[in-house]
């Protein structure tokens, strides 16, 4: 396969018109560089999915197993039956059109069936077709069609060409959420054994090993090891932070992916100051070491069984409450699915911030406190000298991600946290911002290689509003919460906005605290000079 | 063909009460059977479709929040937008239903030369939207002159409201021409632009040339070939007494009305046209964001197989205790 290779201006010219035949008339084509590669059997076999079979999307025969169409049809009327979201979804759309051009990657693409109302068509035609009566009795007329091999080629090919973002269900009057119809399509893929591999191996991993990375034991001690030598090496202080320590007052979870790769690992180091800084009782886990949650995009069930572990983890090491870190869907499914999952959790407390005393009754049941509400709890009384001039060689925004602002809600407390550790603090336009945020354009485990161009197509309406910024005020730093956009909105900046880099919240925070007995700092977290220090080392 | 089937099959079904009435006399027909045949369709259409939806639980607590959450006391909450109370949902759910608040949030996106994306402020859907389904409404209640006996205040009101410009005899009421206008934008919006055009299926032209045709036949009684209203209102009565008669003298153009009518009361239920009861139930705007405050119960909840940690630690005691870890067996 030829290496994706166009242009920024070339991806930018975007044809919006749908194309002369029907929708239903018109099969999906697979475009090199906007799809993934299949998972491996051996993957899927480990967490005991269904199904699992060598295959590959471009190959004619996809190698279903017998009867598919049954397996399909009876998981259908089982979700069916299961979600309400799910059956009044399928039921009352208008077609009105509001959602049409809000979602990225038909705005990045131009390809109609990922708007929204269509990515939803594409399930709801076969439901009318098998579910009602009047799909049953009025066929095409009433928007029903069979399921055969091309429509679930159709559907591949849509449901994971779409990030789960719900920016779409803000704009629509009935509420309905096209990620919720996703979901339910990629669950149906699952029972038959198709999954993208950047789906599968990460999901086995995180079950196994406790992460997506597969990050074992000993290499998870030894990667924050080397935080804490550059942490040393910056402020002169040692670090010792604790792994699977029973008795701890509180566990961290924070997703694996910051701990592995630049920027996010920025990110980790300044989660290590701030809580040593803090004198905070804590501990990590190997066991729960994945804050994200990629079986979320593969099956509820799967979903459930990874998520178990913290719940397990914090029961077993006896800590009263758990504080998560930034991270996107980990925290849609913290905030609306783990108690549910995996709770009730009252074998802990409500969590109290041991350094102010507040208590964080928003989480009493859950007893998971997002570190953004943590932090700038901390820096509201007072208790974190900060010196944002640290931060002056950089000019920030903000990038809410999907989950948190539209699963949750937690808007203005990283932007609070930001606003005391930086002084260069400026909105991107206010369409793309909080709830009408745009997705990176790579998540629900579309971070893969092999679909750049999807990623940077989707990525594109983020970036564009960045540009914006950038070319206005000079932005040159886009933070956020999420472990996902630290690792794909650096490429998304490299190609459309070159010059601006990716920082989590947190490593901002680490840059401007103040720790007790530090050397006189001339390097930021990054091990670059701060500013008014070039060349003093 | 996904205009003119559904146009055709309004024709047909006005040329089908105007035959039935004028040529084989099927008043009775037209006049009481299939309106009773209606309502009972519509009436337990919608039942069974709500019995059916609320038989699917709402396993998880999925709201989607379009405002700052409750956190922290000092930082303000947006609760209507993000609620976290059942008393601040009902006035989110009230600003949706009653003034389509998502609708009147929508934007146009457009990409401009840069490429720069630009996003306009696009208010057109949720006027016509709110101008259709409040005339619809305001429209449905004055109707209810012809089951009552007498015409309640409340009616009256309504129709003095509605017909406030004093224009003509009789009155004009405004009602009737804004849902013309806005029926007609619907239409020509879903003709015109290209995208909402690909998605549109025949049942979304169906429903509104069903209206067009009920809004017009109603018009043009009222205004041009006028109808013996006492008659009518015999009738009307008869039927919700129970005791159907059909007047003498009554136009035909009164039967296409009710017949029409007819058909969208029983296609309801079965058409994209629930919307009107399902939007109550949608869980992305129905629900408290509060599943961390209060556990959310999902009623299939089950125990599902995991990797314990006595597995991992089996896996791993070795490398763990080289690198010092903690473990639990020796
Ligand atoms: S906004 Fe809602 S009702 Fe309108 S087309 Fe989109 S999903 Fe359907
Ligand atoms: S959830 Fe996001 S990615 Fe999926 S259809 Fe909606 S807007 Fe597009």
């Amino acid at each position: 396969m030829a290496k994706f290779s166009a242009k920024p201006d070339e991806l930018a010219k975007i044809r919006y018109a749908p194309p002369e035949t029907e929708w239903m008339e018109t099969p999906v084509e697979f475009r090199e560089h906007m799809f993934c590669h299949a998972a491996k059997p051996k993957d899927l076999e480990t967490v005991e999915f269904p199904n699992a079979h060598e295959w590959s999307s471009k190959d004619e025969d996809w190698k279903l197993p017998a009867n598919w169409e049954q397996t399909i049809l009876q998981g259908m009327k089982d979700l069916l039956g299961k979600y309400r979201s799910f059956q009044l979804f399928m039921d009352i759309c208008v077609r009105c059109g509001a959602c049409a051009d809000k979602c990225h990657f038909f705005i990045g693409s131009g390809d109609p069936k990922n708007m929204p109302v269509l990515r939803a068509e594409l399930l709801r035609s076969v439901y009318r077709g098998n579910f009602t009566l009047a799909g049953k009795i009025l066929r095409k007329l009433a928007g029903a069609r069979e399921l055969t091999v091309s429509v679930l080629k159709e559907w591949w090919y849509y449901f994971y060409q779409c990030t789960e973002c719900r920016r779409c269900s803000v704009f629509c009057p009935y509420g309905i959420d096209t990620a919720e119809i996703t979901m339910m399509g990629r669950e149906l893929t699952n029972m038959i054994g198709l999954q993208l591999g950047w789906i599968g191996g990460p999901v086995a991993n995180c079950y196994m090993k406790g992460n997506h990375l597969g990050l074992e034991p000993h290499t998870i001690k030894s990667s924050i090891e080397f935080f804490l030598d550059d942490i040393e090496s910056i402020t002169g202080i040692k670090i010792e932070p604790t792994f699977n320590r029973k008795g701890a007052e509180i566990l961290f979870v924070t997703p694996s992916g910051d701990l592995f790769a630049n920027p996010g690992t920025y990110t980790a180091m300044g989660y290590l100051m701030l809580f040593h800084e803090l004198g905070l009782d804590y501990t990590w886990s190997t066991y729960a070491s994945e804050g994200g949650n990629f079986g979320f995009f593969t099956s509820n069930e799967m979903a459930k069984r990874l998520n178990s572990k913290i719940y397990a983890e914090a029961k077993r090491l006896g800590v009263k409450w758990v504080l998560g870190g930034e991270c996107g869907h980990m925290w849609r499914v913290i905030n609306q699915y783990m108690d549910t999952w995996n709770g009730p959790a009252d074998f802990m407390e409500v969590p109290k911030s041991p350094i102010t005393g507040t208590v964080f009754d928003n989480a009493k049941s859950t007893k998971m406190v997002h570190i953004a509400e943590f932090t700038a709890d901390l820096i509201k009384h007072n208790k974190l000298k900060l010196d944002p001039r640290r931060n002056d060689h950089l000019k920030v925004t903000f990038h809410d991600s999907c989950n948190t602002s539209r699963g949750m809600g937690l808007l203005e407390e990283p932007r609070y946290v930001i606003k005391s550790v930086c002084s260069h603090f400026y909105e991107m336009p206010e369409n793309t911002i909080r709830e009408k945020t745009f997705c990176c354009g790579s998540g629900t485990g579309l971070n893969a290689s092999e679909n750049m161009e999807l990623r940077m197509r989707g990525g594109f309406p983020r970036a564009n509003a960045v540009k914006y910024v950038h070319e206005r005020h000079g932005v040159n730093m886009l933070a956020n919460v999420c472990a996902i956009d630290r690792a794909t909105l650096s490429a998304s900046m490299d190609y459309w906005v070159p010059g601006v880099g990716v920082a989590g919240v947190h490593e901002l925070v680490g840059n401007a605290l103040i720790m007790k007995g530090e050397k006189e700092r001339t390097q930021d977290l990054r091990l670059e000079p701060l500013p008014g220090k070039e060349g003093s080392e | 063909m996904k205009t003119l089937i559904p146009f055709f099959a309004v024709v047909i079904l006005i040329v089908l009460a105007l035959a039935g009435v004028n040529m084989a006399n099927m008043q009775f027909l037209f006049g009481v059977a299939i309106p009773y045949a209606a309502l009972a369709t519509f009436i337990l259409g919608v039942i069974y479709r709500v019995v059916k939806w609320g038989r699917s639980p709402v396993p998880f607590c999925i709201p989607t929040t379009c405002g700052q959450q409750k956190s922290l006391p000092w930082i303000k909450q947006d609760k209507i937008e993000n609620p976290s109370s059942t008393g601040w949902v009902i006035v989110r759910m009230a600003l949706e239903v009653l003034l389509f608040r998502s609708l009147f949030r929508n934007i146009k996106t457009e990409l401009r030369d840069g490429p720069k994306l630009a996003y306009g402020s696009d208010k057109w859907l949720w006027l016509a939207g709110l101008a259709f389904h409040w005339s619809f409404l305001i429209i449905l209640v004055r109707h209810f002159r012809f089951f009552s006996l007498g015409v309640p205040f409340p009616i009256r009101m309504i129709e003095g409201l509605d017909s406030f410009l004093q224009i003509g005899v009789p009155l004009f009421y405004m009602t009737d021409a804004v849902i013309l206008a806005a029926v007609t934008y619907l239409f020509i919006r879903r003709m015109t632009i290209p995208t909402v055009k690909y998605i549109s299926l025949p049942a979304d032209y169906f429903p509104l040339f069903l209206i067009l045709a009920i809004a017009a036949s109603g018009v043009i009684m009222r205004y041009f070939a006028k109808v013996d209203i006492v008659s009518v209102k015999q009738l009307t009565m008869g039927l919700v007494s129970f005791s159907p008669v059909i007047p003498k003298g009554i136009g035909s153009i009164f039967y296409v009305h009710l017949f029409l009518i007819s058909i969208l009361f029983a296609y309801f239920p079965f058409s994209k046209l629930v919307h009107m009861a399902g939007v109550f139930m949608s869980p992305t705007r129905n629900m408290a964001n509060d599943s961390r405050m209060v556990r959310h119960i999902n009623p299939w909840n089950y125990p599902v197989h995991v990797h314990t940690y006595e597995e991992y630690e089996n896996d791993f005691r070795a490398k763990m205790k080289a690198a010092g870890l903690p473990v639990e067996k020796e």
